[in-house]
This record gives structure tokens, C-alpha cells and sequence, in this order.
């Protein structure tokens, strides 16, 4: 029994994750490495990746000021419509990316709700940067805020009222009692958002309307493009890097949770 | 990663707090100005957009809401992403419980590993995976497979997807169980099947679900991963989220918010369910 | 000087937490404040800190109206029940901590800081971070933590409740000392009626958010204000409807002026002590149990059996409650 559910567990990730995985590897490499290297430093590759780098950088900084504030928020004060607010920042965990996008071109788009007046004072989002960037932030905003939530909870506010008592205001009690407690939540939830930031594609696809290459185009938008003009060597090349980075991001996670998990049992350095 | 979904009802716990109305003042100024620009923020991305959506979806009223989703590719499109979320979810719900149960209660080699990969759906950009799968079942596959612009291809990259969902849900409550009620079962004559159906899985109940609800809800939302493989053939492969997207690009941006309607819809009963759930399981104790 | 509580009221929802209470804490005194749980005695320290706000009263610390004041601005030391270690920081930023925040010279923080630590017996922890010390070592570095300030009244929510018996008892004897060392007005919250009457100079009894009384443990246990605090500072048991000490009632063998006459229900010897429990039926009403305590050679002379008849009376001196 135990030796079967064994083989069911390995085969099914295995089939379903791991060997496709390697495939994939393999089938990139499949006409040498320096071919590869040829289609990423491709004009356009290079500035897909700029665009994506950017976009991610952005949405991983709003979201991480805004995430250990809405976490202290949520934790530390009643208020009336607190599980409103709890309600909307999970949102975006369960909603498509494509309605998201949808969404905000609705409101941000040249006919949407805030588009003419927009438009008017120069500015534009959709098709454009910050576009990218809010369609970014709304797809990983909840990462942060999950992550915090429950060590916030689990420190209790003991540490904060002793840091009062012995004269911190509410800033030194926040930055050297409050942060550092969660400091690994946060370094966590930073990951994630950013595993998540560089590999969106849905909801940035639609504030881009695809993107246009070398302007607005992400690197998840152009493997779409690349593979549906058969140039499959660009695609999976593309692809690969987004892979590593974001195993890379799985593998820095398993390392910062021993980590945090350790840190008040371990020795001092 | 691990036990990342296992969180999903932990934001919505409630933490104590005193308010004092010493401290209170200046704390009362900062909080609410903070609760002021989390609000406006939070109105500005998603409410206000969200409403959008809903708004335009039934600006036309319930007949012009209900016209725009029984539009026959619409509906065929509802039908096919709602039937394989159920199909789906239903595979990860048995297979998902299993690998927790083999993570938590299995010691072999490259546990370590199959540990990692459990995460990397939730982690690779869903493009990518939909490419990674397409290198496997697509035109040129090595096992000679063709699931591409079929319907095998769209369930088999929806488990792909949801993969993570059942088992990470699981995995947290299965390694806090007491293992002495089990022995208690065991010296009380039952079996291994009965302990396992009659103490264990009653304490993962609340666990499956929400992995179950959670999966089900990244099922009928998925883009990405569908968009290489499931070849968007209208009647045939073409799911929801890729339906809500041609609507739009045909200048029908009214049938659009209506489906997107529908997501948003199963969005937050997700959601509300979950927290349904947790409150729930710790009532139950 | 000292602290001075004036007709503090607080109270929760519905719940009333502190009812009108009074209390003057002389400057310099080790004061306990004693009660059952949920009698008001925690929330009634955490106003003196200012962690909590009365709905009305006034609180003075050293003559200055301290009710409307922050935390910050108090001065005062506060120990938690959990100790509230800075988990990330180590022994020496923990006590240095207070001043950091004032902002004092490095070399006399170094100064003091190893002082206070020498004070409390943790120099050679300094660099430990707090969960690699044991409870009571945590809870001497709570202490340094908050005597370092210098503040003005060093408050102890249930200092020794987290710890086990033997180590509470070495720090009880250890604070005492340490007051008389450190001279700040002290005052901490306990449950244990013999950690208070062991540790404090003064102890004041709070129940039910009432002040039930104040005084030095001498006078709590022979004057007891009333039977609620002659209960919770020592074991009791009834004769005659009166409430006394089981160690406060003579027993003969044969009948006395004033005895009455009850029956040997069980003798139980517990180290030197032996307990008699005694049985007298009322007429008419239910029987009553008087507990008696004994020692060894006592119970000896009366040479007692399970079954005998003894009478009892109330020695002379014996504690009763007023009023």
C-alpha cells in the first residue's frame, strides 16, 4: 500500500511536472547553446526583458510598502469595513488575470471612466507603462499581505507595548520592534510577488493588447508571439530564463523559510 | 512555498488589540491616514475596476446580461471551462491528497525534490507552462502524443495548474495531526483503511476544501497555460477566460464583462467560502 | 510621592474591570497587588503604565498627574508576564534598549547596561539572544530591561507565573534583595497569596474590581477586612458557623466551656502536620466539617482514632474577619 501511493505521488508529479520540464530544457538546447544566446540578445528579446524587469521592480516596491501597511492595518485595528478590505486585497488571488485586465482597461482605457480625463492631462496608462505596472501590482498584491498577516498575529503586541513603555514612539517601535520580527515574512512575500511579477502574463497581455515589440511587449508576451510565428528556438529560449528565474525564486524560498523558521532558536550569527 | 494556500483563511483572523486613548491619538491620526491611503489605493486597482466590469457586464439589464452569455460560443465556451474545472478538481482533490499524504507520512529519496517541484506551477509564468507542456503533448512530442487544440490538452494544463492547490492545503494540517489518536484507533482494533476514513480524513475535511475551492476557481479563471495548447477553436477549445478576451478584441466589450462577470462571480463566492470554511474549523476546534 | 490611584473606573463592554478604586503606594514600597484572576489587578497596573486608559479617575506618579500621559512619557519600568523579550535582539540591545531610545551616550549605555546585568546575574549572557535563556533568566533580563531607564515606579505583571516552582521561589528571595538594593517603588501583580505575603511590605487585595483591603501582610493575616480576604491569604474552615483558621482551634478530649463536641471523620498526616477532619451535626440543618491542623506532637498526646468524639474551640487569639 505504502509502496503504491509512493508510485502514484512520484509518477503524477513526476509526469506531469518534472518530465515536461526537462523536455522543455532539452528541446531548447536541442540546436546548441549558441543559438540560444543568439535569440536573447535578440534587439527585441533584450528590451522585452527590460520591460519585464521594469514592470516587476515596480510592482514588487508598491507592493511590498503597501503590503506590510495593510498588514499592520488589518492585525493591529478595528474598523468598520476591515473584511471588506481583508476581502479586496485577496481578490485578485482568485480572479482571472484576463478579467483583471479587462477591468482596469475599463476604467483606466482612452473610453473608459478615467481614460478622457486622463487623456486630457497627458497622461496614459493602458498601452502603455504604468498600465503594465498596475496590471503587475494587481495580480501579485496579495503575496505580500498573506505572508505578513499571520506573523503579525503570531508576535502579539507585547514587544510593541515594552518598546512604549521604555519610550519608543510609534515609528522606533515600528522600525525596530515591529519590522524585524516580520522582516522574513516580508522577505518572503517579496519573492513571491516577484516570481509572480515576471511571469504575468494574462493581465498585461490586455492592458498591451499583446504589446507592441519593443515598446510595450513583456517577455511572457513575446514567447505567445514568437511561438505563433514558429520561431520556437526565441519562445523556448525565453521561456527557459523565466523558468530558471522563477525556480531560482522556489529555491531562494526554500532557503529563506528554514531560515525564519530557525531564526529564534538559532545562535546569534 | 510550502503551505502557501494553507494561509488563505489565516489573513482573515482576528489579532486583539486595546485601543487606548493616550497613545490612541497619535496612533488614531497615522492609522487612519494609512487606512485613508490603503482604502484609496485599494479602490483605485480593484474595487473600482472590478465594479467596472460588473457594471458594463449588466448595463444592459438581466435580459442583456443573459443574451451576451447565451450567445452560442459564449455558452459553449461556459459550459467546456465549467464542466473541466469540475473534472479537474476532482482528479486533484484524489491525487492531491495522496502526494500530501506521501509528503507527510512517506520517507524516500528525492522526497526533497518532488517537495520543490509541488510548487513550480504556482511559481512558472503560465505561458511558460503552457509551452513547457506543448513541448511534451504538442506537434513535435516525444511520446508521440497530440493533445494539442484539443480537449485532453486543456485538462491535462488546468492539472498542471492546479496541482499545487489541493496538496498544499492538505500538507499543514496532515503534519500538525496527532498521531496518538490514530495509534488510539489502532490499539482499539481498527484497521488502516478505517483509521484513515474514519480519523484522519475527517480532520482534513476543511483542508480539502478549501484546496478544492481554490483549484476549482484558478480552473475556470486560466488564460495562460490554455492559450498555446487548447488552439482557441470556438465550440470546441475555446475556455472562458480566452472567450472574454476575443469578445473584447471584436468590439463587444459588453459580452465581455458579462463572462468576466461570471469569473468575478465565482471569485468571490471562492473566496467567501474559504473564509466560510475557516471560520468553521475553528469552531470545530 | 509615590503612586497615588484615585477613584480609577474602567470597565470593558459590560464588563466593570475597576470600580472606583483608591490606593496610595508610599514612595519606595514593595506593594503587591493581590487578587484572583479577572479581579481587575492586571488592568489596574497597566493604567498606572498608561497601556490602558480609565473612564475616569486620576493616576499620580511622584505628584504628577501622569493620567492623560502616553507610555513613553511616564517613566515607568513595566515587566510582562511573558517577559516581552526583543526576540531579535540580543541580552545587552534588550536592557540597552530604554536607552537607545533617550538617545544616551554609547559608552554610557556600555556602562550601565553590563552594570544592570551584573546587577541581575546575566554579564556573561550579553550576547546571547533571549530564546537561548532559560525563563528566569529571561525574566531578570525583563527586569534589567526596565530598571534601566531609571524609571520612577517599576511595575510586574505576574512576574514569577511563568516559571517553575523552584526557580520562582529563588526569585522571589532574589527581588526582595534586589529591592532593597534598587529602592524603587515597586509594585507587581500576583495571584499566590504566599508569594505576596512572602515578597511585598504592603499588599493590597483587589476582587471583583473592588479593593477588598490594604495593608502590610502582617496585619492582611491577622486582621483580615473581611472573610473574602481571611479565604485568600490562608486556608480557613468553619466552627460554629465562624470562620477560622484550621490551626487556630483547640482540641481536648474532653468537654470545655465553649467546646463543641464533633466526631473523627479522618486524620491524615502530611509531614509534621497532621489534619483532623471533624464532623458535628446541627440539629435541623446540614452537618458541618471543621478542618483542623495539628502538629505531630499534638495529635500525638490526644492519641486520636478515626470514629472518636473531640471537642473543639477557637484557640485564644484566633484570626476573624471583621465585619
Amino acid at each position: 500500500m505504502q509502496y503504491l501511493l509512493r508510485f502514484v505521488a512520484v509518477g503524477y508529479i513526476g509526469l506531469l511536472i518534472l518530465v515536461p520540464l526537462f523536455v522543455v530544457a532539452q528541446k531548447t538546447f536541442e540546436n546548441g547553446a549558441s543559438k540560444v544566446w543568439e535569440a536573447l540578445t535578440d534587439e527585441t528579446m533584450v528590451h522585452a526583458f527590460q520591460v519585464t524587469a521594469y514592470a516587476a521592480a515596480h510592482a514588487v516596491v508598491i507592493n511590498t510598502v503597501f503590503g506590510v501597511g495593510v498588514s499592520i492595518l488589518l492585525v493591529r485595528y478595528r474598523f468598520p469595513g476591515r473584511r471588506l478590505l481583508s476581502l479586496l486585497v485577496d481578490l485578485p488571488l482568485s480572479v482571472s488575470p484576463i478579467v483583471a485586465g479587462l477591468a482596469l482597461v475599463f476604467v483606466y482605457g482612452r473610453t473608459g471612466w478615467f481614460g478622457p480625463a486622463l487623456d486630457s492631462l497627458g497622461y496614459q496608462v493602458i498601452f502603455a507603462f504604468p498600465g503594465i505596472v498596475l496590471a503587475t501590482v494587481f495580480v501579485s498584491l496579495p503575496l505580500v499581505v498573506r505572508e505578513i498577516v499571520p506573523v503579525l498575529e503570531e508576535i502579539g503586541t507585547e514587544q510593541e507595548q515594552a518598546a512604549t513603555i521604555l519610550g519608543a514612539n510609534a515609528f522606533q517601535t515600528f522600525h525596530r520592534i515591529t519590522l524585524p520580527s516580520i522582516k522574513w515574512a516580508v522577505a518572503y512575500g517579496v519573492v513571491l510577488a516577484l516570481a509572480r511579477s515576471l511571469g504575468e502574463f494574462g493581465a498585461v497581455k490586455v492592458v498591451t493588447a499583446g504589446g507592441v515589440a519593443g515598446r510595450t511587449q513583456t517577455v511572457t508576451s513575446l514567447v505567445e508571439q514568437r511561438y505563433g510565428e514558429f520561431d520556437e528556438l526565441s519562445a523556448y529560449s525565453a521561456s527557459l530564463v523565466l523558468a530558471a528565474a522563477s525556480i531560482l525564486c522556489l529555491v531562494v524560498i526554500t532557503i529563506i523559510r528554514p531560515a525564519s523558521d530557525k531564526k529564534s532558536s538559532d545562535k546569534k550569527k | 512555498m510550502s503551505a502557501r494556500t494553507g494561509k488563505v483563511w489565516s489573513l482573515l483572523g482576528r489579532g486583539r488589540r486595546r485601543r487606548s486613548k493616550g497613545d490612541g491619538a497619535a496612533l488614531a491620526r497615522g492609522s487612519s491616514l494609512g487606512l485613508g491611503v490603503a482604502t484609496i489605493w485599494l479602490s483605485l486597482l480593484v474595487m473600482l475596476p472590478l465594479a467596472a466590469v460588473v457594471i458594463k457586464g449588466t448595463g444592459n439589464g438581466w435580459t442583456g446580461f443573459w443574451d451576451a452569455l447565451s450567445n452560442p460560443s459564449t455558452a459553449a465556451a461556459l459550459r467546456l471551462t465549467v464542466s473541466q474545472a469540475f473534472l479537474v478538481t476532482a482528479v486533484n482533490v484524489v491525487l492531491g491528497t495522496v502526494v500530501a499524504w506521501v509528503l507527510v507520512r512517506d520517507e524516500f529519496p528525492g522526497k526533497g525534490l518532488i517537495d520543490l517541484v509541488i510548487d513550480v506551477p504556482f511559481a512558472l509564468p503560465t505561458i511558460v507552462a503552457g509551452l513547457v507542456l506543448l513541448s511534451l503533448y504538442g506537434p513535435d512530442s516525444p511520446l508521440n502524443l497530440q493533445f494539442a487544440n484539443t480537449r485532453v490538452g486543456i485538462f491535462i494544463a488546468l492539472l498542471f495548474v492546479t496541482v499545487p492547490f489541493v496538496v498544499r492545503a492538505v500538507q499543514p494540517v496532515l503534519l500538525e495531526l496527532d498521531r496518538d489518536v490514530e495509534e488510539a484507533a489502532a490499539s482499539l482494533g481498527a484497521d488502516r483503511f478505517t483509521i484513515f476514513r474514519r480519523v484522519v480524513f475527517p480532520n482534513l475535511i476543511p483542508a480539502i476544501a478549501a484546496g478544492t475551492a481554490l483549484a476549482f476557481a484558478r480552473a475556470v479563471s486560466e488564460y495562460g497555460s490554455l492559450v498555446l495548447i487548447s488552439g482557441n477553436l470556438p465550440f470546441k477549445t475555446e475556455v472562458a477566460a480566452v472567450r472574454i478576451l476575443s469578445l473584447n478584441e471584436n468590439d463587444n466589450p459588453a459580452g465581455a464583462a458579462a463572462v468576466a462577470t461570471v469569473l468575478l462571480f465565482v471569485a468571490v463566492v471562492t473566496l467567501l467560502a474559504i473564509d466560510g470554511l475557516r471560520r468553521w474549523a475553528v469552531r470545530r476546534g | 510621592m509615590g503612586i497615588s490611584v484615585r477613584n480609577i473606573n474602567k470597565n470593558f463592554g459590560d464588563f466593570v474591570a475597576l470600580d472606583d478604586v483608591t490606593v496610595d503606594i508610599e514612595s519606595g514600597n514593595l506593594t503587591a497587588l493581590l487578587g484572583p484572576s479577572g479581579g481587575g489587578k492586571t488592568t489596574l497596573l497597566r493604567i498606572i503604565a498608561g497601556l490602558e486608559q480609565p473612564d475616569s479617575g486620576v493616576i499620580e506618579i511622584n505628584g504628577t498627574d501622569t493620567t492623560w500621559l502616553r507610555p513613553q512619557q511616564r517613566n515607568v519600568g513595566f515587566v510582562f508576564q511573558h517577559y516581552a523579550a526583543f526576540k531579535h535582539l540580543s541580552v545587552f540591545r534588550n536592557v540597552a534598549f530604554g536607552l537607545e531610545i533617550r538617545k544616551v551616550p554609547k559608552d554610557q549605555i556600555r556602562t550601565k547596561v553590563m552594570e544592570l546585568l551584573e546587577l541581575v546575574h546575566l554579564d556573561q549572557f550579553a550576547d546571547r539572544l533571549p530564546a537561548q535563556l532559560s525563563g528566569g533568566q529571561r525574566q531578570r533580563m525583563a527586569l534589567a530591561r526596565a530598571l534601566a531607564v531609571e524609571p520612577n515606579v517599576l511595575l510586574l505583571d505576574e512576574p514569577f507565573g511563568a516559571l517553575d516552582a523552584k526557580v520562582r521561589k529563588e526569585l522571589r528571595d532574589w527581588l526582595r534583595r534586589l529591592h532593597d538594593e534598587v529602592h524603587v517603588t515597586t509594585v507587581f501583580v500576583t495571584h499566590d497569596q504566599e508569594e505576596a505575603l512572602e515578597v511585598s511590605n504592603e499588599i493590597v487585595v483587589i476582587n471583583n474590581g473592588r479593593v477588598e483591603q490594604i495593608g502590610s501582610p502582617d496585619e492582611l493575616y491577622d486582621h483580615p477586612a473581611n472573610e473574602f480576604v481571611m479565604g485568600f491569604l490562608g486556608p480557613t474552615t468553619r466552627l460554629g458557623g465562624r470562620l477560622l483558621r484550621p490551626h487556630d482551634i483547640e482540641v481536648t478530649a474532653e468537654a470545655t466551656t465553649g467546646a463543641v463536641e464533633a466526631k473523627v471523620d479522618r486524620l491524615l498526616r502530611v509531614g509534621y502536620e497532621v489534619r483532623i477532619d471533624a464532623v458535628r451535626s446541627v440539629p435541623g440543618g446540614e452537618d458541618e466539617l471543621t478542618t483542623v491542623q495539628l502538629t505531630r506532637k499534638e495529635a500525638g498526646h490526644l492519641d486520636l482514632r478515626e470514629g472518636d468524639s473531640v471537642w473543639l474551640s477557637p484557640a485564644d487569639g484566633a484570626t476573624v474577619a471583621a465585619g
